[in-house]
């Protein structure tokens, strides 16, 4: 059914039928997978390097300058690519780690890529709000680095990491929807399969609702873990 | 005399990118042990920037700071952590954890060192009770009147039992009548703990009220040292002259601040 030919209302009732998402519910169990790993592996490489870039400011626990500088030169430099070019770009680099440059780890390679340079961005910003009293606090005790770092800075900017990382999974999610014209599969790669080349716009609707739902899930499920946080410790 | 924190020709520059700052000019102070020495000098005259000097917070250029035998100045990294655990230090802004619930609070300095729970339990209530919040103890820091906040900042400052104690403007951020009552703490604590307190302030009520001795720090040099009654009477400095004369006029006219007796 197209939107070309067919009133607008007709495919939208299409859209909960069956046939409809026939094909698509196994692209949801696609997406999950590409997402799911994808933010694992964007929140423990986002974390590390988030971590990296605030303590070795020249302000930091443990100022490296020369090492700041360059990751954060690499990390701009990542950060400006364009999804499509990242996942083009990655085609040796999955060549190398899978032996094969298309599929869904080969995506999800090119979507770690431009992921934890934007999640370490926003570890970093959470991770630099702490105030310098509790972190001087902290070292009057005697805490070592790694103390301070795990023990304060992270539990304390604890509710805004949640609300970075919320973020993080939802740009995941779009760009998963889009990585799936590099034969990746996913709800993505049905939408535009069945929506642009085959005209069958129902399960279009149907992938939107998805990812629709999928990211209003996730922010709500951000929100309230960040809230309850900040509850418990009456900030709010 | 038996010096206890000795602290001789120390400097410190502040360098922000064409700026040079120079704050401390080689300050010279001794400590007696047991005394509660307050500091007084005016806003940007490098009070703060001296006692975070003390446990290096602050790097210092130049000089030495020596708590009894220790050379603080010239210790490596980790002996500085274990050094710094006997010295406790307060603040004006209280830098409490806000994750933490008080008595996680008052523990963390004792959690770090691996101390075994029950016995950082038993020390975590006895230090409760010393400054009189033991049914905060389950509390959150955003649930504490400013008062209430120093006291878990002091309690956590003792926790490891130190030698000495750092309090840079603990008071500043309180009302009078609980400014008092902080003190008092400081001064009961002084008494049954045999703490040397280092107390830097901009109030004179405050020293006049808290302390044993006191120094008046102007132009990056101790400008006035000795008894508190002593330089009351008579002081020789500039700022000494000029704090005095604010203190005498906020006496013979309460209304300027929170009240006579403070
Ligand atoms: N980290 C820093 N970098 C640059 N300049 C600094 C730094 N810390 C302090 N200063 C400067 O050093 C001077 C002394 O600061 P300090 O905080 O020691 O003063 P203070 O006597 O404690 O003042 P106050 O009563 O306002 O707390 C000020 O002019 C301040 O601007
Ligand atoms: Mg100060």
């Amino acid at each position: 059914m197209s939107l070309l030919n067919t009133p607008f209302w007709e495919v939208f009732l299409a859209s909960f039928d069956p046939a409809a998402w026939k094909s698509l519910v196994p692209a949801i169990w696609e997406t999950l997978y590409m997402v799911g790993i994808t933010c694992v592996i964007t929140l423990v490489g986002g974390v590390i390097l988030g971590l990296i870039l605030t303590v070795t400011n020249t302000f930091g626990l443990l100022p490296i300058v020369w090492l700041n500088r360059s990751l954060s030169a690499v990390v701009n430099c990542l950060r400006s690519l364009p999804q499509m070019i990242m996942i083009i770009l990655m085609i040796p680099v999955a060549r190398m780690i899978l032996g094969k440059a298309y599929g869904v780890n080969a995506c999800i390679i090119a979507l770690a890529a431009s992921c934890i340079p934007m999640f370490a961005r926003l570890v970093e910003s959470s991770l630099l709000e702490i105030e310098k009293g509790k972190v001087d606090a902290a070292k009057a005790m005697g805490s070592s680095s790694f103390q301070i770092i795990f023990r304060i800075m992270i539990p304390e900017t604890l509710p805004s990491l949640i609300r970075g990382f919320t973020v993080a999974i939802i740009a995941v999610i779009s760009m998963t929807a889009l990585a799936g014209n590099f034969g990746a599969g996913g709800i993505g790669d049905i939408a535009v399969r069945f929506g642009f080349q085959r005209f069958q716009h129902e399960v279009l609707f149907a992938a939107v609702y998805v990812l629709v739902a999928l990211v209003q899930l996730v922010q709500f499920a951000g929100d309230a873990a960040s809230k309850i946080l900040l509850k418990k410790r009456h900030l709010i | 005399m038996n010096e206890y924190i000795r602290i001789e020709k120390l400097r410190k520059t502040f360098k922000t990118d064409r700026v040079c700052l120079e704050v401390l000019k080689g300050v010279d102070l001794k400590i007696e042990k047991g005394d509660v020495c307050g500091i007084i000098g005016f806003s940007g005259a490098g009070k703060s920037t001296l006692a975070r000097c003390v446990n290096r917070l602050e790097e210092p250029d130049s000089g030495k700071v020596f708590i009894g035998d220790v050379d603080i100045t010239s210790l490596a990294k980790r002996d500085l952590n274990i050094e710094r655990r006997k010295i406790g230090m307060i603040f004006q802004t209280f830098n409490l954890f806000e994750s933490m619930t008080v008595k996680r609070n008052i523990a963390y300095p004792l959690e770090i060192q691996g101390v075994a729970k029950a016995r950082v339990k038993e020390r975590v209530d006895g230090l409760l009770e010393l400054v009189g919040i033991k049914e905060k103890g389950k509390a959150y820091p955003a649930q504490l009147s400013g008062g209430q906040k120093q006291r878990v900042g002091i309690a956590r400052a003792l926790a490891n039992d130190p030698n000495v104690l750092l309090s840079d403007e603990a008071t500043s951020a309180l009302d009078p009548q609980t400014t008092l009552s902080v003190l008092e703490l400081l001064k009961e604590i002084n008494q049954k703990l045999g703490l040397t307190i280092l107390l830097i302030t901009h109030e004179l009520e405050v020293i006049k009220y808290a302390c044993k001795s006191m120094a008046i720090l102007e132009d990056g040099v101790i400008a006035e040292r000795g008894g508190v009654d002593e330089i009351f009477s008579n002081p020789n400095s500039a700022a000494g002259r000029i704090f005095l004369k604010v203190y005498q006029d906020m006496r013979r006219n309460p209304s300027y601040s929170g009240g006579e007796g403070i």
